[in-house]
This record gives structure tokens, C-alpha cells and sequence, in this order.
């Protein structure tokens, strides 16, 4: 019968069929950062275990990272003390880490990607919701809790169920003005954010084969905020030529077998799926978020939706995002005051993102009383973007550039929203709370709308600054 | 395997917790994240729900020292953090019953042996207006038979069969079942050509 990436992947992952009847999985790269490790790591000390392959583990620090100062020690008293424990306890079991001084640190779902590290055909575990950001790259990535942590890293190994396998396939071409992010914005409105519970997400169609790697990270990444742990898109030229050439990708002959077995693991054209879901890429517009999980959305022409008019299971959640917000039905989004702007995070902090951003950025000016960032995703990317000058432009035009790190995505640092204010934000949950403060309002959004928002102190179309 | 790891039934005094979609961020906020340890997690659960909300069941003299917690749909949607079953925990929440669970979070209530079991909408709704009405009276959920009693009424719940095992049998301590795979571990590793070497 023919195979999909996932039937695949498992397969050759499997070690055998637990009693429980789960599996027990084989994890090839697992990720680790300093927020969710601590614990785990106590465990394994606990248990008098090491870790079962210290090759297949790589460390970085980035959720409680400054992005203003970086200098030993950090001013929190508790960021340090992560810092510390992250710092020893990678050093006392033998496992690489991408700290500040390795040029290499950075948000850990940007640099899995960049540094080769995520290649397809991998099964890939994290101490954190948006690893199936790297199933981009063709791989089934998915995150993970601590007690998780602690079973890879004393037996490189999940006791998993296998999930099934939607098909999402978005059709047509995308406007102008119109980005990856507004194209999962527009998925998860379509299919809901549970509706993605019980199964992973497998990205086709026309508009996901043009799409660039970057795209398809920024695409995978919020696969969980739909309810899918994982999403994924298959392998094809556009994932090779990105993988060619990284630091930990292979090179030379092998590079030419890998691709090979890559194309192998492919899903199949007449593969079964358990649902097949249809968007119509050409309708989507740019997407602005007015409520409290990233489902309630609109188009930036629309207006916020009257709770009646939704599925009634929905309702209540409908009203009390709209009193959370403090926002009427039927008010126009475009307009909204802000006052911050957040570009960043694992789901947009890439080089392209801020490509984006830069290029609407460019000879425009912050709005007065809006208090502007930009976080790249690791240091490379900060490098790059520098080496572009595109520094030079955000500065310019009244933004703050930062240091690397999650930053103002969850306010694990110092970079947090203040009482009640909305925050334009290219990051991926607007949570109550999720951005540091908790009565603090998010609206998720493009880099380049949350660019638009800023110069205009509002909710702004982009496309009509771009013109 | 020590008797007092099987989860084949819960029997507690329910705390009915409406709304669908309650994320991990809510449970338990990013700021208590900041440490080192799971401990004493309890005390910060629902910290800025309950603040804003007096009437936050988490509040209520009633619910004190309930330990099923019955929810909505997709409950603990959202980050990964274990942080928020081991608040749930530390409260002392032993077992849930809702709609449906997100799956991070049902993974982490399953591996620290807290299950997570569920009913239609129209069942749910109704255990939670039943328990917020009897808040005294104990409510079993029986994860071995698949079901759930109060007030003399049984209903039937569904738990996913994986899960429902390591329940049951006490294994859902993951660490050492997974260890008795032994070197079945390693060839299967070398079976893959990008640990093998392409």
C-alpha cells in the first residue's frame, strides 16, 4: 500500500510495540533549552542514568535570554541561576551547547533548521510546543513535556501513540502582500484550534510547493496552535537546496545519498489519508488576530465578529475574548490602536522575516507612544540581517534592535507587555497573559503588518503601504 | 510493580472548571516557569484567573480539597510546559474529565500518572452543573472500566487504549519500560542512514 512521510518515518523509527500497545519510538534529534530541562535532568541524576546518545542532543539557551544586556551575570537573579543549571548540566553529561559566546545561539526552532541540525526523515523532540517547526524540512517533530525530556535523554526513545494524518492542501496562488504566516492564520480560522487533536498535519497543494523554507517554518510552527503536535511538508527541491551546505548537514558524496533516501521518505501521490482538508490560497488575505487564541481572526478588511454569529460551542469563549479585549462585534480591526510592536520569535524571526519587515520599515517612522522591537531569532540571524544593514533601517525608522532570544513572544525576560496594552505581534499566541502581562491584549499578525501597525499606531492594511 | 502506581480508579469531590480552550498560560503563567524545580507550583495555578475572578472555582471554600477536576473542550491547549499538570498536581487535582484534552498536556498527565479521560459535551455539561450543585459528594472515575459515576448516574468516557494500559498496570512511568528495549535501542538507531552515515 502506498505510504505516506509519516507511515514512513514511524516505521523506521520504531523499536517495537510497547505492552501498553503505544510505540516505543526512536527520537533522532532532541533539542533542548533551559526552561523546561532543569527537572529532567535532576531525574536522570536521581535515577543514576546517562544519557543514552549524547550525539543526538543539542542544547541552547533562549527563553530566559536578555535581548538587551547580555553580560555575566544576568540581572535576574533567576535567569542566571537557568543559565547556571543549563550551563553544568550539559557540561556533566557530555552534550554540545549553542551558548551566547558560540556565535550559534539563538531561539531554538531557528537554529535547529539553520544549523543543519533538522534534516527530513528525523523524528525530532523538544522540551517545547513549536518543534514542529522542523517539520518543515520533512521531519515529524513534536514537543514534548519534561518527563519526556528525561526518557530521550536516557533512552533516545517516546512511548508514542501514532497520530493520523490530515492532508491540509492550499490551492491557488497567493496576493501580494500576503505571507506565510497569514496563510496559517487563515488554517487554523478554517479548521479551528482543536481541530487538528488527534492527528498531524501534512501541508500540500500549489501554494506550499512555491513556498521557501522559511515560509514552510513559519507554516509548521503554529501547527500546534491548530491542535496538530506536529505538521509537516514533504521533502522536495526547495528542502535540499536549504539543507545543502549547513554546518551539521551532510556534505560532498553523502549529501547526494542522502538526498536519495530523503526523496525516499516522501509521501506517496496515491497515499491514503485519514481527512483531507481544502483551502482556497488565493482567497486569503493579510490576517489580524482580536481575540484570546490564534482561531479568532479576521481578514485586516473585515470587521470583529458578532458572537452569535459563530457555532454555538463557541460562544462563550467568543464573548469572553471580546470583554477581555475590551473590543465591540462588528468594529472594524484595522484601526485598532496599538502599543507595542513585536517582530520575532520562533514563528518569525527569521533572516526573511525581517527582510519583510525592513522593507515596509524603510523611510517610515514609529508612531508616537508606540514602543517598537525587533528580536531576531538567533545570532546568525542577527549577523545577517546586520551584514544587510537592515539594523540600520529598523533604528532608523524608531525601532529597538535587540539580541537574540524568545523574548516578548512569552515574557520570559524582560521583555514584557505593560498593564493593558495591545501589542502588534508576530509571535504565535495571543494567550490571556501570554505576553508578560495579564491583562496585556496580542494581536498576532505578519511581520509586515506588525511593521504597518507600528508606523501607523494602528492596525494597518500593508498592502496599501507597500503599494 | 508497587500497587499504589495503578491509576484503575480516582475517587474524589469534583471541581467543575468551565470554558473550552484553556490554555497551559493560563494554568500556570510563564513567570512561574522561572525555577528550577516543580515544587510548590500549587499556590501559583490559575494565579491571574483567580485574581480577576473571585468566583474562580480554583477560590472557592466549596472546592478546596476537590481532586477531579471536570473541564471543557481542548484544556491545555497550547505550550508544552509540565509546569501545568504539576500545579494541577500540587493543588491537588489527581484526575480529569472533559470534552477533550490538548495533547502535550494530556502526554504529561499520563507520564506523572493523572488520567485524563472524556465524555460527550452534553455529558460533561451536566457532571459540572451536577458536581457545582454537590460539591461534597464523591465522584469516581473509573479509568479501568471506562467510566465515570456520580449521583448515581454512570458515563461511559473514553481514554485512548495506550494510555488507559499504563494507567491501569502502574507503567506509566515511562523511564524503565522504555529502558527494556536494551540494545534494540541501538539497532534500530544504526538501521537509520543519517545516524548510520549516508
Amino acid at each position: 500500500m502506498a505510504q505516506t512521510l509519516l507511515d514512513k518515518v514511524w516505521e523506521a523509527h520504531t523499536v517495537r510495540t510497547l505492552p501498553s500497545g503505544q510505540t516505543q519510538l526512536l527520537i533522532g534529534l532532541h533539542l533542548i533549552h533551559e526552561v523546561t530541562t532543569p527537572q529532567a535532568f535532576d531525574m536522570l541524576k536521581d535515577l543514576k542514568l546517562k544519557v543514552r546518545m549524547p550525539g543526538r542532543t543539542f542544547g541552547t539557551l533562549d527563553h530566559i535570554i536578555p535581548t538587551t544586556s547580555q553580560v555575566r551575570p544576568y540581572a535576574d537573579p533567576m535567569a542566571e541561576e537557568m543559565a547556571v543549571h543549563m550551563i553544568r548540566n550539559t557540561s556533566d553529561f557530555g552534550l554540545p551547547l549553542f551558548d551566547l559566546d558560540s556565535g550559534r545561539q539563538g531561539i531554538v526552532h531557528v537554529i535547529g533548521p539553520e544549523l543543519g541540525l533538522s534534516q527530513p526523515g528525523m523524528t525530532i523532540a523538544c522540551g517545547d510546543s513549536h518543534t514542529s517547526t522542523h517539520g518543515a524540512v520533512g521531519a515529524i517533530a513534536f514537543g514534548i513535556g519534561t518527563s519526556q525530556v528525561r526518557d530521550v535523554l536516557a533512552t533516545q526513545c517516546l512511548a508514542m501513540a501514532k497520530p493520523k494524518l490530515r492532508q491540509v492542501r492550499v490551492d491557488g496562488a497567493l496576493a501580494r502582500g500576503v505571507a506565510a504566516k497569514d496563510v496559517i492564520l487563515a488554517i487554523i480560522r478554517q479548521l479551528g484550534v482543536k481541530g487538528g487533536v488527534g492527528y498531524a498535519y501534512e501541508y500540500a497543494g500549489p501554494v506550499i510547493e512555491r513556498m521557501t523554507m522559511e515560509e514552510r517554518l513559519t507554516l509548521c510552527n503554529m501547527s500546534i496552535e491548530g491542535g496538530a503536535r506536529c505538521g509537516y511538508v514533504n521533502p522536495d527541491e526547495t528542502t535540499f537546496q536549504y539543507v545543502r551546505g549547513r554546518p551539521y548537514a551532510p556534505a560532498g558524496e553523502a549529501f547526494d545519498r542522502a538526498v536519495t533516501w530523503w526523496k525516499s521518505i516522501a509521501s506517496e501521490g496515491d497515499a491514503r489519508y485519514d481527512d483531507v482538508a481544502r483551502v482556497d490560497g488565493s482567497a486569503i488575505e493579510p490576517v489580524v488576530t482580536w481575540g484570546i487564541n490564534p482561531g479568532m481572526s479576521v481578514s485586516v478588511s473585515e470587521r470583529i465578529p458578532d458572537p452569535d454569529s459563530a457555532p454555538e460551542s463557541d460562544r462563550p469563549t467568543y464573548r469572553e475574548a471580546l470583554a477581555f479585549m475590551g473590543f465591540a462585534a462588528g468594529q472594524p480591526i484595522k484601526g485598532t490602536k496599538i502599543d507595542v510592536a513585536f517582530v520575532g520569535s520562533c514563528t518569525n524571526g527569521r533572516l526573511s522575516d525581517l527582510r519583510a519587515a525592513a522593507q515596509v520599515a524603510k523611510g517610515h517612522k514609529v508612531a508616537k507612544g508606540v514602543r517598537a522591537l525587533i528580536v531576531p531569532g538567533s545570532q546568525q540571524v542577527a549577523k545577517a540581517a546586520e551584514a544587510e544593514g537592515l539594523h540600520d533601517i529598523f533604528k532608523e525608522a524608531g525601532f529597538e534592535w535587540r539580541h537574540a532570544g524568545c523574548s516578548m513572544c512569552l515574557g520570559m525576560n524582560d521583555d514584557k507587555l505593560k498593564g493593558r496594552e495591545v501589542s502588534a505581534s508576530s509571535s504565535n499566541r495571543n494567550f490571556i497573559g501570554r505576553q508578560g502581562s495579564p491583562t496585556g491584549r496580542t494581536l498576532l499578525m505578519s511581520p509586515a503588518m506588525v511593521v504597518a501597525a507600528a508606523i501607523a499606531g494602528a492596525v494597518a492594511d500593508v498592502r496599501e503601504i507597500l503599494r | 510493580m508497587s500497587t499504589d502506581l495503578k491509576r484503575r480508579q480516582v475517587v474524589g469531590r469534583g471541581l467543575p472548571l468551565h470554558g473550552n480552550d484553556v490554555d497551559t498560560d493560563r494554568i500556570i503563567p510563564a513567570r512561574f516557569l522561572k525555577a528550577v524545580t516543580f515544587a510548590g507550583l500549587g499556590e501559583h495555578a490559575f494565579e491571574d484567573a483567580r485574581k480577576v475572578d473571585p468566583e474562580h472555582p480554583f477560590n472557592q471554600k466549596a472546592y478546596q480539597g476537590a481532586s477531579v477536576m471536570v473541564v471543557g473542550a481542548n484544556f491545555g491547549c497550547g505550550s508544552s510546559r509540565e509546569h501545568a499538570p504539576q500545579a494541577l498536581l500540587d493543588w491537588g487535582i489527581h484526575a480529569l474529565v472533559g470534552v477533550s484534552f490538548g495533547e502535550i498536556f494530556f502526554g504529561n498527565c499520563t507520564t506523572n500518572g493523572m488520567p485524563c479521560v472524556t465524555a460527550s459535551p452534553a455529558e460533561v455539561e451536566w457532571l459540572q452543573r451536577e458536581v457545582g450543585r454537590r460539591p461534597t459528594e464523591p465522584l469516581t472515575v473509573d479509568v479501568e472500566r471506562e467510566e465515570v459515576r456520580f449521583g448515581g448516574r454512570t458515563i461511559k468516557t473514553a481514554i485512548p487504549s495506550g494510555s488507559r494500559n499504563v494507567l491501569v498496570d502502574g507503567s506509566w512511568n515511562t523511564t524503565g519500560v522504555l529502558l527494556e528495549a536494551g540494545a534494540a535501542i541501538e539497532s534500530t538507531a544504526q538501521r537509520l542512514p543519517y545516524i548510520r552515515g549516508f
